[in-house]
Formats: C-alpha cells, structure tokens, sequence
C-alpha cells in the first residue's frame, strides 16, 4: 500500500509524465502516435513514460493491430486522495466536538 | 522556473462560534479541556514546550504524535508542529511532518476559529525534494477527474 502511494507520488513527480497522464484524463483513450504529436518528445521516450504510468497502475493498455492504445486508469489515485480526506474527516468532526465541548464550558 | 516550492497540502477548517475568543482559546490550551474534543495529550501552554497526543496506534506507529509549541499569542494565535506516523502506514499513521495553527479573530456574536493543517506530502521521497511547482494544482485537478470517475 505505502509502496504503491511513493510510486504513484514519483511517478507523477515528472512533469512530462504528468501531462501525458493528464492528456488521457481529459481526452480519452489514446495511441501511442497520437499522445507523441502532442508530447515533443520521440516516441520511444513517450513509450517508457507510458510504461512508467503503468507499472504505477495510473493507464491500462490495449494492442489493437500494430497500435497500442493507453487509457487512465484515475481510480489508481484514490490512496493519495484517501490520506487527505481522511484528516479533513478528523477534523471536521474535532470542529464538532470543540463546538460541544465549548456549549458546556462556563464563560 | 526552475526553483522548486513546497509540495504540501493543506487542510483548512473554519467556523464561526458563538463564544469570545478567550473561552475558545481555553479550549485550545487547557490540557484536560484539549483531551475532551481533541485527543489525550500533555499539552504545557507555552511557547516552546514540547508535547505529545497519543492517537490510535496502526501497524509500526505507537500512536504519539510529536508536537511543539512555535506561537502562543493569546487569545490570537497558536500554531504547534505535528510529527508522526511512519513511511510503513498509507493512509491513517501514514509519516507525517506537518504544522497546525489555529487563528481566532472576533466576530459579532463571537469568534472566527481557523485552523489549518498544513505540510501533506510525499515528505519520504526523494523525488519529492524535485518536484515542480506545479503539482498542487495537478493534484487537485486530479482529484476532481478521480471523484468524477469513482
């Protein structure tokens, strides 16, 4: 669990990677090809990107003939997401607490 | 550009009271007052003490959350540091280096109480030290895509 919330935290750690992965939330599945137009980089080095995403679990990929097809996967998120939510939680309900603890003091 | 900011987070919680400000910052410094809303503690109501909240313990955690006293500014500001956890646990007792500050500003009728917890990050990784500016926002976004996709 706490290996794969660093992985996803240094996968997403590189800026290229982000907006790869970032591509494929906004825009759907995509070839390898197609997310290379846009990257500015070659397409074996958008390939090891690629790879890097899903070995963190972040895109799925599909063969279809001769090209690979990535999607995201943004549910691989949910860890990082649950660390925060869960102190927003514990103190939201301190806030009530503090609220009825306050009700019973004297001035 | 290319100067790194910091990659935290913070958590901010703020409500109106219907309290003066000096009866809610008893509740914020009082140690047996603290234990009732809060968590069990030995908080000492001065500027650098050292204290502990002794939380639920979860997997190599003993629970202690490792605190300091860095403002006390009656009945205005207190913020403290929040230690804890470890790289072992994911989510709860997950390593934590963070800072809670509490700020009272009287209101008619009472007290604005804002805290925020700040310094959530990835505080462990060494490609945390590397990361851009931009990943709060990228974060964020993400979380939106990720809530509208569950």
């Amino acid at each position: 669990m706490t290996a794969a919330t660093n992985a996803l935290f240094k996968t997403l750690s590189d800026p290229t990677r982000r907006s790869l992965f970032e591509r494929l939330c906004r825009e759907g599945e995509q070839t390898v090809w197609r997310l290379t137009r846009h990257a500015r980089i070659s397409q074996p080095a958008v390939s090891k990107h690629l790879a890097a995403l899903k070995s963190a679990g972040l895109v799925r990929d599909r063969r279809d003939g001769r090209e690979t097809h990535y999607r995201a996967e943004p549910q691989a998120l949910v860890p990082l997401i649950d660390w925060m939510s869960m102190y927003s939680a514990f103190w939201r309900d301190r806030f009530d607490r503090l609220e009825s603890l306050l009700q019973r003091m004297d001035q | 550009m290319s100067e790194p900011v910091p990659a935290t987070r913070s958590i901010v919680v703020e409500r109106t009271m219907p309290h003066p400000p000096a009866k809610v910052w008893r509740a914020l410094t009082q140690s047996s007052l603290i234990a009732e809303w809060l968590m069990p503690n030995d908080f000492e109501a001065r500027l650098g003490a050292t204290f502990t909240f002794r939380a639920k313990p979860m997997g190599n955690w003993n629970g202690i959350v490792h605190c300091e006293v860095t403002t006390f500014d009656p009945p205005k500001r207190l913020v403290y540091t929040w230690k804890g956890g470890t790289v072992q646990n994911a989510a709860y007792g997950s390593a934590l280096d963070s800072v809670v500050e509490w700020t009272l500003t009287p209101v008619a009728g009472g007290t604005r109480v804002r805290m925020e917890h700040s310094g959530f990050g990835p505080h462990n990784d060494s490609a945390y030290s590397t990361m851009s500016g931009g990943w709060p926002t990228v974060l964020e976004r993400l979380e939106t895509v990720a809530s509208e996709s569950a």
